[in-house]
């Protein structure tokens, strides 16, 4: 007899369903509409992405104490873990909806497709933050990576965007080839390809056992690549740059979420058995994330560029929580999970402004695109400010709490050396946040032609505003909430 | 170690050494090698050929070789299902008919789209 799904594993991934079938909807809803009214697809991405939300805060409520739930044969779990990373990538997912519309008219592309596959990419990763079977995860990851590269590559009469696309494509699909060797390695090892098994046979396994270093490796090779920490790191500031604007503050934000979430799946339930193992490649990597993603940002003009390197530098921050999980310290992956929250209201905030500076006639991507901006747009300067705070990790912003929490981790578990590391290269970041801010507070003003603001963009730039302060200055329910995601993890 | 890991190292050994033994033997019994302009010719299924064939050709066929990968490798995806259509029963066929809207739905974008205009 086949053992066939059951109804409750097609609930559990009704907000994918929804998602989807809203992603569809649009791919045809844009051949009624007129060049004037492309907006509209917009407004059905938000629609379908708020149904979705809904569906998760639902399971939220209702996964209360348990310990969340296995379907489809245990490919696909539903935790409170994964329903938090779902949601903030619905968040993110919804707010570089309200950013790009007004964008996307004044580059010209303002197409149906943008956000179809804005809203496939947020499929794949909410099957990501969900799977724990490799094939699962792996198809969720190259749903998100395909869409990724095409957006990209949007702007299909602009070299640069073309470039971008192909760089991130080829190093792209380099890299899923060695996730894929490792995945193929643990296969052997295991006999399965769910997480859990492979966990209860790597335990099994004798000591010293170079097979399951080398999947290792390769595997970590690849998330590494996907989450662009140092060695991968390459294509991140050239993606980033000739990404269009709304797509680098999506691909800077999203996948990263997703892609963590991934991560925290394979070390802490797969590879647990080898935490002595990563955690000392973790160690490697992130230093070396920490230190070129702070060192290089201090010399770059292009301001996506400059948050390219800003984004690996945060890569290095977020995966010394790894550090302190290997030791058996929840805190650690409480830390990486708040700090995912924060990060990705107040790097949305910051490519808000960024995403404004573009005209008809002004690519307005060049830190010295921001001069004077305090006497051009105050509003716009003193937000700017906060957001670039908030990133460097000054306390009354969100970005304090969620470097508070890595540094606390790396105390409580001793690692003494890398806590004072990472303090150190947080005044670094600190000292090239305010090359922005010097230009927008100090130098004289180019030209004066008013900012023109959209309605999406005030929604968005509001949200991420407000919550770049609330989680700063009132972080109680935000720790509850990740503590409360971080429960149900095998740790 | 070794004795786990010897069997390896003969396969790897005998592994490399077949290739070079069969050239060698090869060597003694195949033909001497007698060049003529009709054997030096690319083979192209016994049609003598017309030009270079690294010759320019129009981007459209590009597109027209993307639409039948796609649809090519997704109507594999039926057989399957079509073996096992007794086994399957109604699960199989509301899975299968999902699976196909999907697929027209892309169908119905490509053709809208223009992709299938020659221009």
């Amino acid at each position: 007899m086949y053992a066939f799904f059951q109804r409750a594993d097609y609930l559990a991934i009704k907000p994918e369903i929804l998602v989807t079938m809203f992603a569809l909807a649009i791919l045809l809803f844009d051949f009624l509409l007129e060049k004037r009214d492309k907006w509209m697809n917009a407004l059905v991405a938000l629609i379908g992405l708020g149904f979705g939300a809904a569906q998760l805060t639902m399971f939220w409520s209702r996964l209360g104490e348990g310990a969340g739930y296995k379907g489809f044969g245990g490919a696909f779990t539903l935790d409170t873990f994964a329903v938090y990373a779902k949601l903030i990538i619905i968040i993110a997912t919804g707010l570089v909806v309200l950013l790009s519309a007004k964008y996307l008219e004044v580059e010209g592309a303002n197409f149906g497709e943008y956000y179809a596959l804005l809203l496939f990419a947020a499929v794949g990763m909410m099957f990501l933050a969900s799977g724990t079977d490799l094939i699962v995860l792996f198809i969720a990851l190259e749903l998100m990576a395909l869409c990724e590269y095409v957006l990209t590559g949007f702007l299909r009469g602009s070299r640069r965007s073309n470039e971008a696309a192909v760089k991130f494509f080829l190093l792209g699909a380099f890299s899923s080839g060695l996730l894929l060797y490792g995945m193929s390695l643990l296969y052997g090892i295991a006999g399965s390809t769910n997480l859990a098994v492979i966990s209860r046979r790597l335990a099994e396994r004798p000591s010293p056992d170079p097979l399951s270093w080398v999947a290792m490796i390769t595997l970590l090779a690849g998330i590494y690549f996907k989450v662009a920490a140092v060695p991968f790191h390459q294509w991140t500031p050239d993606a980033y740059e000739g990404a269009p604007t709304s797509i680098t503050a999506f691909i800077s934000v999203a996948p990263k979420v997703a892609s963590f979430a991934f991560f925290i799946r394979i070390l802490i339930e797969g590879l647990w058995p080898m935490r002595a193992e990563w955690q000392l490649l973790t160690i490697g990597v992130a230093v070396a994330t920490m230190t070129l993603g702070n060192l290089a940002a201090i010399t770059q003009t292009n301001i996506k560029r400059f948050f390219g390197y800003s984004t690996i530098s945060h890569v290095g921050y977020l995966l010394l929580g790894f550090v302190a999980a290997a030791d058996g310290n929840r805190e650690g992956v409480t830390a990486i999970v708040i700090y995912l929250l924060v990060y990705a209201f107040m790097n949305l905030g910051a490519f808000g402004v960024i995403i404004l500076m573009r005209r008809r006639d002004l690519i307005g991507d060049e830190i010295d695109d921001l001069s004077g901006l305090m006497t051009r747009a105050p509003g716009m300067a003193i937000l700017m400010l906060i957001f670039l705070l908030s990133l460097a990790g000054i306390p009354p912003t969100a970005g304090f709490i969620g470097k508070y929490f890595i540094f606390l981790s790396l105390i409580e578990t001793g690692h003494y050396t890398l806590a004072v590391l990472a303090v150190g290269y947080a005044v670094v970041a600190l000292y090239y946040y305010f090359r922005i801010v010097v230009a927008m507070f100090m130098k004289k003003v180019p030209d004066t032609v008013p900012i023109a603001m959209g309605m999406g963009v005030r929604v968005a730039l509001g949200v991420t505003l407000v919550m770049t302060l609330l989680i700063g200055i009132y972080p109680q329910p935000f720790i509850a909430m990740a503590r409360e995601a971080v429960r149900p993890l095998f740790l | 170690m070794l004795n786990e890991y010897g069997p390896i190292l003969i396969f790897m050994a005998i592994a490399a050494a077949f290739p070079l033994v069969t050239l060698w033997i090869m060597k003694f019994i195949r033909p001497k090698f007698n060049p003529t302009a009709e054997k030096v010719m690319p083979y192209e299924c016994g049609i003598t050929p017309e030009s270079d064939a690294r010759g320019r050709y129009t981007v459209r066929f590009y597109i027209i070789a993307i639409l039948f990968v796609v649809f090519d490798v997704e109507t594999i995806y039926l057989f399957p299902w079509a073996v096992q259509y007794q086994v399957l029963g109604l699960y199989g066929l509301v899975e299968m008919l999902v699976f196909l809207g999907v697929l027209i739905v892309g169908y119905i974008w490509i053709w809208k789209r223009g992709a299938l205009d020659w221009i």
